[in-house]
């Protein structure tokens, strides 16, 4: 169980108050800590528990649901062939989060895309530009209010309709 | 004259041959030396992870043979293992040696571009012709077993789309008897010849400190020491089951990677060798009727057989709420599949993690103070394919 995992008692320990959910599901473990601490958070499991290389990071738009983003980030630690996955809500209200540049340059260009694509602002980003659309583009595609056909056309009925 | 430390910006593609697509590169160079190299992307982008939020999840197979146009079926592999897992379903072993004969298959087809326009790039052009030429023989298992030469499509959740075609065995065996004795022939046209080394020794250096800092994935961050391959720590398809060595490398160098990358190919032919061996008679799909297609008797001859099909075509299968992460050894490095499940039959958000992509991110690094020829082969060693990286 999620519980009895080395890095979420480790992290449990030491950020109890932002620590808001651990769950497992398919063997893989979710962490999910408050925004403002997920560069400690981040840190610790990078220095501490050898989660070295970040993999991934993407975010979620739950659009309707409070807090409405979620950014995510996948861990890997190469030597313990282990995987986490940590997450963090973002309002859309406040929507930015501190930028994980400041440990691994793999979030560079990571970050601008989840910039480009959902329009949240990672703080102290070097280069926080579009990275895929053009820099005049307007909108957020991946955003789940932002038309599939683009939105300056017809709605897309959907082949399944 | 202040004309010494002027630093001149050169603009290199879109359109230019050794970019390996569409890609844009500003260089900032001081006389031959890169000071600042911005590379633009996106021109390939065709919103492929918006696009499968408004399909069910047989109809974005399709797309994800699009992404790394020259390792479809790795893409096709990621996408439908996220699904089954998921689901929870069991894979049938038959459906899953196919899958890792045909992934393998599909690193030496990625592998071969690779060692083709790497060496064209730096002057070798009998290799290149050498490697297309051996392509076509993955291409051609590739068209008998799925109907296309590259957007392949054939796997699907729970297993695989058709039964193999008569002959597959021979066709792979000939791949198996033949490839090793090529890859002599590439290794004597390049191993020792001064000209590649002189292009490639002390190319492109990254540290496998660097290398995990800018996220580095594949042959690239092997090449650089760090022994991890995702077959290995985190098998799927029943890599658990063969035999195959982790090459790395010790300078980090261009050079050490097409090492990396030549043993690779050698033990890919080991694993389609085993995997072969190990293929027997028996279903190809799993038994999961909720989620898989019924087979054509019963669609032609049934009733309830024809219902079934229709409805998985037309509106999809449920899959439990849930997210998960299917890390993948593709050619190019870790590809990774993200999918968040609400409970219906398409997916809420279903995120690509691209090799090309991040390991791209890292030129930045790699060509700064190199020279400007240095760079095409930096392009090349990284191996990075535009249509993963636009999405």
């Amino acid at each position: 169980m999620a519980e009895n995992n080395r890095a979420v008692v480790k992290l449990k320990e030491r950020f109890a108050d932002a620590v808001l959910e651990c769950k497992e599901f398919r063997g893989e473990i979710t962490v999910t800590v408050r925004k403002e601490k997920i560069l400690e958070v981040l840190k610790t499991l990078r220095d501490d528990l050898g989660f070295n290389f970040l993999t991934d990071l993407t975010a979620v738009d739950y659009l309707g649901s409070e807090p409405r983003f979620m950014v995510v980030y996948h861990l890997h630690s190469i030597a313990g062939k282990e995987r986490i996955r940590v997450k963090a809500p973002v309002t859309e209200e406040a929507c930015h989060i501190d930028s994980a540049t400041a440990l691994w340059n793999s979030a560079n260009w990571l970050e601008r895309e989840a910039f480009d694509l959902f329009g949240i602002t990672f703080v102290n980003h070097p280069n926080l530009v579009r990275i895929l659309l053009t820099d005049d583009w307007v909108g957020y595609p991946l955003r789940k209010d932002y038309p599939l056909q683009g939105p300056d056309r017809e709605p897309y009925k959907g082949r399944l309709s | 004259m202040a004309a010494s430390n002027e630093i001149m910006t050169l603009n290199m593609g879109p359109q230019h041959p050794s970019t390996h697509g569409v890609l844009r590169l500003v260089v900032e160079l001081d006389g031959e030396v890169i000071q600042k190299i911005t590379p633009h992307i996106g021109y390939l982008h065709r919103g492929i992870e918006k696009l499968s939020e408004h399909r069910t999840y047989h109809q974005t197979i399709p797309l994800t043979d699009r992404m790394d146009y020259l390792a479809p079926m790795s893409n096709n592999l990621g996408y439908v293992l996220a699904v089954e897992k998921l689901l929870g379903i069991e894979i049938p072993e038959r459906a899953q040696a196919v899958r890792v004969i045909m992934t393998e298959l599909t690193r030496l087809k990625s592998h071969l571009v690779w060692i083709a326009c790497h060496a064209l790039d730096i002057g070798a052009m009998t290799v290149f012709l050498y490697a297309f030429r051996e392509r076509e023989k993955v291409m051609d298992i590739y068209e008998r077993v799925s109907g296309a030469r590259m957007t392949s499509n054939y796997f699907r959740v729970g297993g695989l789309s058709r039964e193999l075609p008569p002959g597959f065995e021979k066709d792979v065996q000939e791949v198996i008897d033949t490839f090793p004795g090529h890859f002599d022939t590439y290794e004597g046209l390049l191993t020792q010849n001064t000209i590649w080394k002189q292009r490639t020794i002390g190319n492109g250096v990254i540290s496998a400190e660097d290398a995990i800092d800018w996220g580095i994935t594949g042959p690239a961050l092997r090449g650089s020491g760090v022994d991890t391959d995702a077959r290995r720590d985190f098998p799927y398809s029943g890599y658990e089951k063969y035999q195959f060595a982790v090459p790395t490398g010790k300078n980090c160098d261009t050079y050490d990677r097409y090492k990396v990358r030549l043993i690779e190919l050698r033990e890919s032919v080991k694993i389609i060798d085993q995997a072969l061996k190990s293929l027997k008679p028996g279903p190809i799909l799993a038994d999961a009727p909720q989620v898989c297609y019924p087979d054509k008797e019963s669609v032609y001859n049934s009733i309830e057989g024809l219902i079934h099909h229709f409805k998985i075509a037309s509106e999809g299968f449920p899959v439990p709420e849930g997210e998960v992460y299917q890390p993948l050894e593709a050619p190019k490095g870790e590809l990774g599949y993200y999918i968040v499940s609400d409970g219906g039959n398409r997916p809420y958000r279903m995120r690509v993690r691209p090799p090309s992509f991040v390991n791209l991110g890292a030129i930045e690094k790699m060509a700064k103070g190199s020279m400007l020829a240095d760079l095409v082969a930096i392009i090349g060693t990284l191996d990075i394919v535009l249509g993963e990286i636009d999405r």
